[in-house]
């Protein structure tokens, strides 16, 4: 991702994503800003800041990173939709 | 141009009538590779009948329509592995209609919004929203043009052909970050 904000220290907790059988995954690209990415987690989750940039920084440092979880219609009405908002959105089964 | 602000629960800015008609120009070239996609795969008769849309099964080859229009899985042996059903492909028939409906609409309020002749653009914030969301395709299929990786330079020499796209490139990404700050005010 690119860079234009100042860097946020990573927070620590991890999200409670729980042991339901389907996960939506965001990967890292070179393109989409760490501002937008952070705002779309916000506006499609519901994510708190915190929380938001927390993945946004999972997907920059790690290349990936699980936002949601779910039943297969949710997690694929998921993916719809950060593919509606430029994200590299991928689905698949928790193993 | 300026930076986006907030004016009470609208988000404005002043675009020249070269930013504007840049806009304009990027976004409606959007439009055209979406619709060309859609003309390539016309609806059959069935899905007429039944209302059940359906798209193409397979990835675009255009490396710039691929980059807007991505698989659902990752891995392209997802379905060989047997672990799902549902195949990339029939995922991706079943959803591309409405995704290419829905980067349409955000492209129409761009072109319906932006003043020609440049000016002052008032936003709601729903009008902002489809704004990142059409200039963020705009960037994913300039940044897929231009090959742009994490290492990518800031600037190219002048006589690099690719270097007045990078200079659009770069002006749409301070753009966008502006609304986003704007936007999150």
């Amino acid at each position: 991702m690119t860079r234009l904000a100042p860097e946020v220290e990573p927070i620590t907790e991890e999200l409670v994503v729980g042991d339901r059988p389907w996960l939506t995954v965001v990967w890292n690209d070179p393109v989409n800003l760490m501002s937008y990415v952070t705002y779309v987690f916000k506006k499609l989750f519901g994510y708190s800041e915190e929380q938001a940039t927390k993945l946004m920084l999972d997907v920059h440092h790690k290349g990936k990173a699980i936002v949601s979880s779910g039943d297969r219609d949710k997690v694929e009405g998921d993916v719809a939709k950060l593919h509606a908002a430029g994200l590299w959105a991928t689905m698949q089964k928790e193993s | 141009m300026k930076a986006w602000s907030r004016d009470g629960q609208n988000i404005v800015t002043e675009l020249t009538q070269h930013e504007a008609q840049m806009v304009r120009f990027m976004v409606d070239q959007i439009k055209e590779l979406l619709t060309m996609r859609f003309r390539d795969h016309p609806q059959d008769e069935l899905s007429e009948l039944t209302g059940i849309r359906t798209g193409p099964s397979s990835k675009p080859e255009d490396p710039m329509l691929a980059r807007l229009l991505p698989d659902f899985h990752h891995d392209p042996d997802y379905e060989l592995a047997g672990r799902d059903a549902d195949s990339a492909a029939a995922l991706r028939s079943m959803h591309e209609p409405a995704l290419l409906e829905a980067k349409s609409e955000v492209a129409d309020v761009v072109l319906k919004t932006c003043p020609e002749f440049g000016g002052r653009i008032t936003l709601t914030p729903e009008e902002a929203q489809s704004w990142l969301y059409a200039l963020n395709d705009v960037r994913l299929a300039l940044g897929t043009a231009l090959e742009i990786s994490e290492d990518f330079p800031d600037e190219l020499p002048e006589d690099d052909p690719r270097a007045g796209q990078l200079d659009v490139y770069q002006w749409l990404t301070w753009m966008q970050d502006s609304l986003v700050g704007a936007l999150t005010a």
